[in-house]
């Protein structure tokens, strides 16, 4: 189970913008940008570059937040506008989690303790995080190379061990951006297929942005966004010509 | 987990190499404290050795070792009669440097008032005490002479009998005992031609008052002896030093003896003053002065490699941050570092040091209290270097994680 209230939508963005700069400069990166995604749904969130993707996922991932609107996660509301309804840090260690195009492990914590940490920082006790580090990595298959180093693993090894990372809290929301990005297809629908087995036995919430297109029959929704604007679309509707 | 030892074991070579030079330059830092308590040691060992309760020396000088001090020896006998004063003894001191086997050989001699001083309290590692009125002398073993060596001095040679260790005067040169008589027979030791050119210039000088025409045989004593001419000064010696009986007062004998208008009283204590006010006074504000910035310079190499260090982990921090690290984590992941850096370079220092201190030319003396408070500064210094890192830090935003 994870850690967000079970009757509540996972997200609940309202109205949100988000402006750069100001005056001849000004860029409006989110335009009024209204969504929900319910526990346990795993949603494929497309579009252009700078289309607005990544401020969205940063500003529901509690990293950059928005110029106006509101988020909800869980049920708890935690941005009003630019404003912190919560403690941001300890909101993101208790119910989120994050992976990214790049694995971001930290270079000098083997592949265990990479996912030991962030239980450890979330005041899991040692003992108890190692135990569910080792789990963790043996349910993501790279179990046998917990003794590893980052820069001793492949490129498909260090992003799962970043999934494991993200769960290692057993969040209610996993943000992913873009993250096949550095993967062979193959390796690539392995890590969404993990996103949505992790969603359905674990009823996290799953945002991925992504552009890549082999896997969108995972999702359960794809969403696109084009200028700032956010709308939703049939995975079908979506073809490769109109990506970047 | 602790995330400062295991950045450091991924970046150990700039860690240890950055721990050995501030371990060097803490080893110095302990080293300067020691000299400084080395020279307090050497300077007051000597005052401490004669066992002395008041020291008597030349009127209005700060003798015999912070300055120059002539007394006549008779002093010596005046000061005896002196009620509450056990015994009362002549010293001879003064610095020599004269060649021996090639070599430069620096000696500070000490004159003891044989027969009732025969050098018996000083503590001595081989050989005896001195035996005979002349021509013997004992010596501290940093002089580099041996048991049984001769060595010329003046016109007369002299055997070492005795050797002691640690035995220094203020200035660090090795002590040599002597009896009295012969300690100031190498003082004032003078060539024969000078001693004849002194002769015939007193004889010159007699001859041409008419003291010298109307009495002959006052031209002969003239030129004869210095010792057969009372008109001349008796051997003069550095101080005379007292012992008192038991339960007599220190400052009831200096006031007396300070009435005399020709000589000054000092006790003990205010001896050690003058030698620590006066001589090393200045050398502990120098070493001081270099321990400062010492610990300075050791402190801006810290902050420098701990912020490098920090720098090369922006990332890592940040994405610490993204998962909701708090900042004690961040914090302590610097901060360890820097007090690990600290702790090792301090313990390096030490260990060091036992090796390195016991070669110095100076004594080097390492105390406990000495290395608490190192220890105290190498904390703060730890602190304050690692602050520069820790400020660039807490000013990291979570989102450098997306910049890649």
């Amino acid at each position: 189970m994870n850690s967000l209230a079970a009757d509540r939508p996972a997200i609940l963005a309202e109205s949100l913008t988000k402006t750069y700069g100001s005056g001849n400069t000004e860029v409006i990166a989110l335009r009024d940008v209204t969504l929900k995604v319910q526990r346990g749904e795993v949603v494929a969130l497309l579009g252009p570059s700078g289309a607005g993707k990544s401020t969205l996922l940063t500003a529901i991932g509690l990293i950059n937040p928005p110029t106006s609107g509101r988020i909800h996660i869980g049920g708890h509301l935690v941005l009003d506008g630019p404003h912190p309804a919560v403690d941001l840090r300890a909101f993101r260690r208790k119910h989120l989690g994050f992976v990214f195009q790049r694995a971001n492990l930290i270079p000098f914590l083997s592949a265990l303790e990479n996912v030991q940490v962030a239980m450890e920082i979330n005041d899991v006790t040692p003992r108890a995080a190692k135990q569910r580090a080792r789990e963790l990595l043996e349910y993501l298959g790279v179990g046998d190379r917990a003794s590893h180093l980052p820069e001793e693993l492949s490129g498909g090894q260090q992003q799962r061990v970043a999934v494991a990372r993200a769960l290692a809290n057993e969040p209610g929301l996993i943000l992913a951006d873009e993250p096949t990005a550095a993967l062979d297809s193959h390796r690539g629908r392995q890590v969404m297929e993990l996103f949505a087995k992790v969603s359905r036995e674990r009823q996290a919430a799953v945002l991925v942005v992504t552009h890549d297109h082999r896997a969108l029959d995972v999702f359960d929704r794809t969403l696109e966004m084009e200028d700032g604007r956010l709308r939703e679309s049939a995975p079908s509707s979506i073809t490769p010509a109109t990506q970047h | 987990m602790n995330l400062a030892v295991r950045d450091i074991r991924h970046h150990s070579g700039r860690f240890v190499l950055t721990t050995v030079g501030i371990g060097l330059l803490l080893m110095i830092v302990m080293g300067m404290g020691g000299i400084y308590r080395g020279l307090i040691h050497e300077a007051i060992l000597l005052v401490d050795r004669i066992d002395a309760d008041i020291w008597i020396v030349q009127g209005r000088t700060r003798g015999p070792f912070a300055e120059t001090s002539r007394i006549p020896v008779s002093l010596e006998d005046r000061a005896r009669a002196v009620p509450g004063v056990a015994w009362s003894r002549r010293l001879v001191s003064h610095t020599i440097q004269r060649e021996h086997r090639g070599r430069p050989l620096r000696m500070v001699v000490q004159g003891l008032a044989w027969p009732d001083d025969n050098g018996s309290w000083i503590p001595l590692v081989a050989g005896r005490p001195l035996g005979q009125a002349h021509f013997e002398m004992t010596a501290d073993r940093s002089l580099g002479l041996a048991l049984g060596e001769q060595l010329t001095l003046g016109k007369d040679r002299y055997t070492v009998v005795g050797l002691t260790r640690g035995l220094v005067g203020t200035g660090g040169d090795g002590l040599a005992f002597f009896t009295a008589s012969d300690a100031l027979a190498i003082q004032f030791d003078v060539p024969g031609d000078a001693r004849r050119l002194e002769r015939a210039a007193r004889r010159e000088r007699v001859a041409s008052q008419d003291l010298g025409q109307v009495l002959p045989l006052l031209l002969d004593r003239a030129s004869g002896p210095e010792n057969d001419i009372p008109a001349l000064t008796p051997p003069q010696v550095s101080a005379v030093v007292l012992k008192l009986r038991p339960g007599v007062d220190t400052n009831d004998v200096i006031k007396t003896i300070s009435a005399w208008p020709d000589v000054t009283a000092y006790s003990t204590d205010q001896q050690k003053q003058l030698l620590l006010g006066g001589m090393v006074d200045r050398s502990r504000r120098q070493l001081g002065m270099f321990r400062v910035l010492l610990i300075i310079i050791s402190t801006i190499i810290m902050a420098l490699i701990l912020y490098t260090l920090t720098l090369d982990k922006l990332h890592d921090i940040a994405m610490l941050k993204l998962i909701g690290a708090r900042n004690g984590v961040i914090v302590g992941l610097i901060l360890q570092q820097a007090l690990l850096m600290g702790a090792l370079g301090y313990g390096l220092a030490w260990w060091l040091g036992q090796y390195a201190f016991p070669r110095f030319p100076r004594l080097v003396i390492i105390e406990a209290p000495d290395l608490l408070m190192l220890g105290g500064i190498v904390l703060a210094i730890s602190v304050l270097a690692s602050l520069l890192g820790i400020a660039k830090a807490m000013r990291v935003e979570p989102n450098k994680v997306l910049a890649g």
